[in-house]
């Protein structure tokens, strides 16, 4: 089974091309057709069948969960409402760039501050409207209106006006420039429905109806024959089932209960992916974990302390014993490798005990004692992680005391309140929203409560920059501030796992948010 | 129970058990309430989570009117209740009753459907074992129960997966039924839960029908009966068997109201839509309505069962019926 492994892992990585690997497999005397490495590399080249129900069985699903676009907070209505009901006006596609979807073309003024867009003619809402500039107007005040219950406000709060020019022509005014205005127009949140309606009733313009929505039990939707994108949403009907336990899902799913999972258990994957007729998916986007420390109260304030505990970190071990190997060692700053500008000539930071202890012996706390708060719910494998740490950093003569707070609560009562703690971050398609939203100066999700003169001015004059060489320096520069001083530890980046029956066809997985951007329902088809 | 009974009897003993009924479920509708406030956060920070910012808070707060004090908004919820109005979910504004109504009957369903396997196989086991008592067969069944109770559910939830659904491809591996199945379909989909379940509460049952027929076989009309030279198998049927079925009948219900109540762990390892999960979801989004809602219904899911499992012991006993 290990040469197995070694020609999977040559022909993955395309040191081998398919014949060869059929060549040679079949000199070792095994049979090709149980290899998912194959399977996954035929998937891409297969053309899209209409038809079929797809189920998905889905982590991430809670009784209490609504069809609001501005309380889509878990996996499961995510998926539903992003990934099967509804549009936005711009779309990621599977490179990472903006394109139009709801849109059909948008321009901006050079400062980047006024933005016209030019919405697609004769798209259809599930009720039989057509949608014109009123409905998006309408919607994107859902989430602007004063007393809105939005998670999506402080994403618009830059939006001054929005004006309609004709009936299919708007033009937004932002408070100042922002060259990435396109991509905060394709969050999730920001679906276009229809004008005066509650939108918790799941009318929308998306390429299947909803036909029943049971709140973390079951939804279902049937296709939408009005439609109009014409190579998307594949199936005939569409099932999605909230399973929360990992070994549910992953039986439902061999035993063809379900045709789609995520969040794979990482403890078992690799036994998974030898399951004949499974297929198992990797993305890597710009999830990560972080141990925010709140740079405005002591020792925290002082950043030989928040350096040594950067040196104290071996990131290579972290994401072998956490995340089993399914991620990327981070750089003490938030930028994916699949982001735009991730600055991949910086340095990347080492385990080093020596430089921890000048650090920490420069700044004066030999002796402290730090307290990491740490609970499951910040990410699977925190508390765990904070033990890691804790021996890792105990080689530089650093003390750390895990507390492990409960779960219920923890981002109320830990997250931004304790002075250092394990943090979960899903990321952001542009370094300008990661930025703003998590290290700007005043920022409501600023969680290390950090303020960097320069740090701030570049966030500004980047954000207007249209000019893509001189953004990358200054992104790159930022990027760079971040790590050396600002106050979080980066020790990881996590992908996304998950898995499919081989009767699944997809094309290359977008990396925005899990299950192909949350779009598995309209971009997948069943093979025939 | 045994001091209450008077000539007239069960009327007015089912009547004022009723009534003490009640007022236990307004007591405990205070403790829920209580205790939901005594949890840190609300549900607009439990709601928003990680995205919460003090503003969406404050909006979530003012248009569900968690920032009145919580005695009006308990009096408020009370008088509802009490005019038949269970409110609306917090969470996603769905009225209590559609999400309650469904779950409460896939419950008891669920409950149901255990209980007709379980009980049959509990008592017939315990009347053997009591048949067979110190013999090999009687220390087989106690161990293989004990066993099987010893086990947490989701263990032997794992393990009957892992054989009928994996191994050998016989049963589905979860049991999300719903409304586009037939009933047979839901049988069958229902299977292993009813089979883990039906394995975690037969020893209870098994070794209480064992205990009380073996008591009431050391008693002198036993005695009597074995001296008339009857079958040993008429004796513990007909002769012990009634006179042991109160202490019996009590454990049954109990275990039917763990049936119907306290089955969360299994609903999640099948992916069961029943109230437990609902109960466990609402609690931690502290939606209040809901939580009462699922608690009252618990609450009088016991209230019940044990007030017919009374009734039923003093029927099954006249000594009951007429103390001296």
């Amino acid at each position: 089974m290990k040469t197995t492994e070694e020609l999977e892992k040559l022909l993955l990585a395309g040191k081998l091309s398919r014949r060869e690997f059929i060549a040679r497999i079949s000199a070792l005397g095994l049979t090709v057709t149980l290899s998912p490495a194959l399977l996954s590399a035929t998937a891409y080249a297969d053309t899209p069948k209409r038809g079929g129900r797809l189920r998905l069985g889905l982590n991430g699903g809670a009784t209490s969960d609504t069809l609001d676009p501005g309380i889509q907070l878990a996996m499961m209505p995510q998926t539903l409402v992003y990934g099967t009901l509804a549009n936005s006006l711009v779309e990621i596609n599977a490179e990472g760039d903006p394109v139009p979807e709801l849109a059909e073309s948008w321009e901006s003024a050079p400062d980047a501050k006024t933005w016209v867009f030019k919405l697609r003619k004769g798209v259809e809402f599930h009720n039989g409207k057509s949608m014109d500039a009123d409905d998006v107007i309408y919607s994107m005040n859902w989430h602007i209106k004063e007393g809105t219950k939005s998670a999506a406000k402080a994403l618009v709060e830059s939006i001054v006006n929005i004006k309609k020019d004709d009936k299919h022509t708007l033009s937004f005014e932002l408070a100042s420039g922002n060259a990435d205005f396109p991509f905060t127009l394709s969050d999730y949140h920001l679906v276009v429905g229809p004008k005066d309606t509650d939108f918790s009733e799941g009318i929308f313009t998306g390429g299947y109806k909803l036909e029943s929505f049971e709140p973390g039990v079951r939804a279902f939707a049937v296709h939408n024959p009005n439609y109009f994108k014409s190579d998307r949403a594949w199936f005939d009907e569409v099932e999605i089932l909230g399973i929360n336990d990992v070994n549910a899902r992953t039986n439902a799913l061999k035993t063809g209960q379900i045709d789609v999972m995520n969040r794979c258990d990482l403890k078992t994957v690799h036994l998974f992916k030898r399951t004949p007729g499974i297929q198992v998916m990797r993305q890597d986007g710009y999830k990560h974990f972080t141990f925010a420390m709140r740079t405005d109260i002591a020792p925290y304030d002082n950043n030989d302390v928040r350096l040594a505990l950067k040196y104290a970190v071996d990131r290579e071990q972290m994401v072998k014993t956490i995340l089993r190997g399914y991620g990327r060692v981070g750089n003490d700053h938030p930028i994916s490798v699949a982001n735009r500008y991730h600055a991949g000539d910086l340095p990347q930071r080492q385990y080093d005990p020596d430089k921890a202890k000048f650090h920490l012996k420069k700044a004066g706390l030999a002796d402290t004692t730090f307290k990491f708060h740490a609970a499951e719910a910040a990410f699977k494998g925190a508390v765990d992680a904070g033990a890691l740490y804790k021996e890792q950093a105990a080689q530089a003569g650093i003390t750390i005391d895990v507390v492990r707070e409960p779960n219920d609560g923890y981002w109320s009562n830990v997250w931004m309140k304790k002075p250092w703690c394990a943090v979960f971050w899903g990321g952001r398609p542009t370094e300008d929203m990661m930025f703003s939203t998590a290290y700007a100066k005043g920022a409501a999700w600023n969680d290390t409560f950090w303020d960097h003169s320069r740090f701030n001015e570049l966030l500004v004059a980047a954000r207007a920059e249209l000019d893509e060489k001189k953004r990358a320096e200054m992104y790159k520069e930022m990027q760079g501030i971040v790590r050396d001083e600002g106050g979080v530890v980066v020790p990881m980046f996590s992908a996304d796992l998950s898995a499919a029956n081989d009767k699944v066809g997809h094309g290359k997985l977008a990396a925005n948010w899990e299950l192909d951007g949350f779009r598995a329902p309209e971009r997948w088809w069943f093979k025939s | 129970m045994m001091k209450l009974a008077k000539p007239e009897g069960i009327t007015a003993l089912v009547l004022k058990r009723i009534g003490l009924g009640l007022v236990t479920l307004w007591v405990i509708s205070l403790l829920i309430f209580v205790g939901v406030e005594a949890l840190p956060g609300d549900l607009a920070e439990a709601v928003l989570g990680q995205s919460a910012t003090p503003e969406t808070v404050a909006a979530f707060r003012e248009e569900l009117k968690l920032d009145l004090p919580p005695h009006k908004r308990y009096f408020a919820w009370l008088g509802a209740f009490i005019q038949g109005d269970f409110g609306n979910s917090l969470a996603n504004q769905r009225p209590v009753v559609d999400l309650i109504g469904w779950r409460f009957a896939n419950s008891l369903f669920l409950a149901g459907v255990t209980a007709l396997i379980a009980v049959p196989v509990a008592v017939l086991l315990g009347i053997l074992a009591a048949l067979y008592r110190n013999t090999l067969f009687d220390r087989l069944i106690s161990m293989a129960t004990l066993s099987t109770i010893s086990f947490p559910e989701f263990f032997v939830a794992y393990i009957l997966i892992a054989l009928l659904s994996v191994q050998m491809v016989i049963f589905p591996s979860i049991s999300n039924i719903n409304d586009q199945m037939n009933f047979w379909q839901k049988l069958y989909a229902i299977i292993l839960p009813c089979l883990t379940l039906a394995m975690v509460v037969t020893a209870h049952m098994m070794r209480q029908t064992r205990a009380a027929i073996i008591n009431i076989l050391s008693s002198p009309f036993i005695e009597m009966a074995n001296l008339k030279g009857l079958h040993r198998l008429r004796i513990v049927v007909l002769h012990a068997f009634p006179n042991a079925l109160s202490p019996v009948i009590n454990v049954i219900a109990l275990n039917l109201a763990y049936l119907v109540v306290g089955v969360v762990i299994v609903e999640v390892v099948f992916v069961y839509p029943g109230l437990g999960q609902l109960l466990v979801d609402s609690v931690s989004k502290r939606d209040i309505p809901v939580v009462q809602a699922s608690g009252l219904i618990f609450a009088a899911t016991y209230v019940l069962l044990n007030l017919s499992a009374d009734v039923l012991s003093i029927i099954s006993n006249p000594r009951l019926r007429n103390p001296r």
